[in-house]
């Protein structure tokens, strides 16, 4: 508390700046600016001595440890014949390449991975547009819609995975429902497809993030000022050319975040797909998380290792592409 | 926090759609102001339609899965059989919590999330606010760099089964301190985003003015900078116990059948449940493990929805 008020003869100084330059936008940078430019720290050294490198050390130390030696482990253990079977660890250079890729192993589950992505990035985006364009006003019932939205969010995947295993059954609920409509029994076996059911998983996991997806949109669809929609009314656009012309493009940044967020989210996903599937019909919705859990239960580390370079080289090569265009795009918009 | 910043871009009262002569609703030409009745009547229909699909989507896709989770819970085990939507006949409600509250060990697991999720966020959030600050403030190129490859774990997932190997050899594999350090891991990158770009926008100045008052950096840090944070530290806590009281991937590597927490014990259940097709076990399970986050979440959802959404678009 006494901090701040420390800090209250500083308080006034930003709405002078502020004043001088209209576009709001400007007001949270324009201090900063005037801090580096003549302030007594500029320099390097003194920045050094206020701000200590110590700081960083702890974190970093963490970082180091727990995330990068673990992935430096795994491009040297991928080439070993480390298990549980036996005590010591030779190398076998590209043996568990070989043998993955000639299985048809690696290719079918990264296959898998990346449709599941593609598919849940889809599918969450779609969702969580069509809901936050739904609940855009503030009325009491899209408050408590949006509640109600939220609540998979906030609910253990693997919970989320037995629901809809319950609700999906050949004798499930959904399909008793059916039957009501149809006035016969209904048996679709919507979890036993080696064709289909990649897309059911992908849509419960799309289900499952959709809430966080809404309020992503609809935040993006509040920053719009009130002015470009009215402009755009005035020169007699309709709401779906406002939406396409005017506010799609404007949601860009949370376009960018969804986006990228659904689609590296997914390429690490397991647990919904774990609790309906198992990765079965026939290993057709086998993600390769799901590989590394399995091969890494039986004991095969080398093998779960090797996947799991796979994976991280996947995510590595997708990730930044993905990112850039989506960049790159909110630049052109 | 945020909704300070939402309120002002919707300035109108709207007085309810469909009213007012020249509200957002109709299309108004340039020329004449008036309204024309088709795009006005197509407005009136979906001001009624609306609060319908809202209720209504609402009812099918969140409703009808969590209503089959409650009624299935309470049902006796030969409804459980097959799921549906219809009432339990004879309600067993507080038997099979009770079952569950032992067989899934549900106060041990609790607490093992608990023991676990606490430590590893209140961690990675000091220690990623103290990196973050430092890297905001300098502008070398040697920070930039540095910058980059704490931020980069946000994308990469972690190499879990190699998480494993060097456990054991720190000799902390299967003990709630490994999966801690694990969880700080994966998420520093995360805290050190979100904080890096916060700090930026806090002016100099206000450093500086305790600086000359003398002090060290770490007061600088604690009385000037820390409490500056809170708005963005609470977005990710939030965001990340979410991650780890949720998470039984990782959890699985690293403590699987050492210690219990609540998805582990989930899954426990659920494996020796689908066997027999025990469903009400399963959702009793899934209810009350999901009760204390949804209670959290009920209290404060106002609070959590801003926080979530205030991160993430610039």
């Amino acid at each position: 508390m006494d901090v701040q008020a420390r800090t209250g003869p500083d308080a006034p100084k930003p709405p002078i700046t502020d004043a001088a330059a209209p576009a709001g936008r400007r007001r949270a940078d324009a201090p900063r600016r005037r801090g580096r430019g003549n302030g007594p720290v500029a320099d390097a050294s003194a920045l050094r001595r206020t701000h200590p490198t110590s700081f960083l050390v702890p974190a970093f130390a963490v970082l180091g440890i727990f995330f990068f030696t673990p992935t430096i482990y795994n491009f040297v253990y991928a080439f070993t014949d480390w298990s549980s079977f036996k005590a010591e660890v030779n190398g076998v250079g590209l043996t568990n390449f070989e043998n993955l890729l000639s299985s048809g192993t690696l290719l079918t589950s990264l296959r898998v991975t990346l449709v599941y992505a593609v598919l849940v990035a889809v599918f969450q985006n779609l969702f969580g547009l069509i809901l936050a364009l739904l609940l855009e006003r503030d009325t009491k019932i899209n408050r408590f819609s949006r509640v109600m939205f939220f609540i998979p969010v906030v609910m253990s995947a693997l919970a989320v995975g037995y629901i809809f295993q319950a609700l999906l059954k050949p004798a499930g609920a959904l399909n008793q429902l059916l039957g009501v409509f149809t006035a016969g029994p209904v048996e679709i076996a919507w979890l036993g497809s080696t064709t289909w059911t990649i897309v059911v998983v992908a849509l419960i996991h799309a289900w499952k993030w959709m809430g966080l997806s809404m309020l992503i949109y609809l935040a993006g669809l509040k920053t719009i000022s009130e002015d470009v929609l009215e402009a755009a009314r005035l020169d007699g656009a309709g709401q779906w050319q406002t939406f396409r012309k005017i506010r799609f493009p404007l949601l860009a940044p949370a376009v960018t975040f969804n986006v990228a967020t659904a689609l590296l989210g997914s390429m690490n996903g397991f647990a919904v797909v774990q609790a309906t599937t198992g990765g079965g019909p026939a290993r057709s919705t086998e993600l390769l998380n799901i590989f590394i859990y399995r091969t890494f239960g039986q004991g095969l580390f080398a093998q779960a290792t090797t996947m799991s370079l796979v994976l991280f080289l996947a995510v590595a090569l997708l990730a930044f592409p993905v990112v850039r265009a989506l960049r790159k795009r909110e630049e052109i918009l | 926090m945020s909704t300070e910043t939402v309120s002002p871009s919707r300035p109108l009262p709207e007085p309810r759609s469909g009213g007012g002569g020249t509200t957002r609703a109709g299309r108004p030409t340039r020329a004449s102001g008036w309204r024309p009745p088709v795009a006005g009547g197509r407005r009136g229909v979906w001001s009624v339609l609306q609060p319908v699909a809202a209720i209504g989507s609402v009812v099918a896709l969140i409703g009808a899965p969590l209503w089959l989770v409650l009624v299935t819970s309470a049902k006796p085990q030969g409804e459980a059989l097959t799921p549906s939507f219809a009432l339990p006949s004879d309600w067993q409600l507080f038997e099979n919590y009770r079952t569950v509250f032992t067989d899934g060990d549900i106060p041990a697991a609790f607490f093992g999330s608990l023991l676990i999720m606490v430590p590893a966020v209140i961690g990675v959030l000091v220690l990623g606010s103290m990196a973050s600050w430092v890297l905001a403030r300098r502008s070398s190129r040697m920070n930039a760099m540095l910058y980059a490859l704490a931020i980069s774990g946000i994308v990469l997932p972690p190499a879990i089964v190699t998480v494993v190997l060097l456990l054991r050899q720190l000799g902390i594999a299967g003990t709630a301190v490994g999966m801690i350090a694990v969880y700080m891991g994966m998420y520093m990158s995360t805290v050190i985003f979100f904080v890096t770009g916060f700090v930026r926008t806090v002016p100099l100045e206000l450093e500086e003015a305790a600086r000359v008052d003398g002090a060290r950096p770490v007061t600088v840090f604690v009385r000037i900078i820390l409490p500056l944070l809170m708005p963005v530290l609470s977005t990710a806590t939030i965001l990340i116990c979410l991650y780890v009281w949720n998470d039984v991937f990782y959890a699985f590597f690293v403590v699987g059948g050492r210690m219990d927490t609540l998805p582990l014990n989930l899954f426990q259940v659920a494996s020796t449940g689908l066997y027999l097709n025990n469903w009400h076990l399963i959702f009793a399970y899934v209810v009350l493990m999901s009760l204390p986050l949804l209670l959290v979440f009920t209290f404060a959802q106002r609070k959590i929805i801003s926080g979530v959404t205030s991160g993430a678009v610039k």
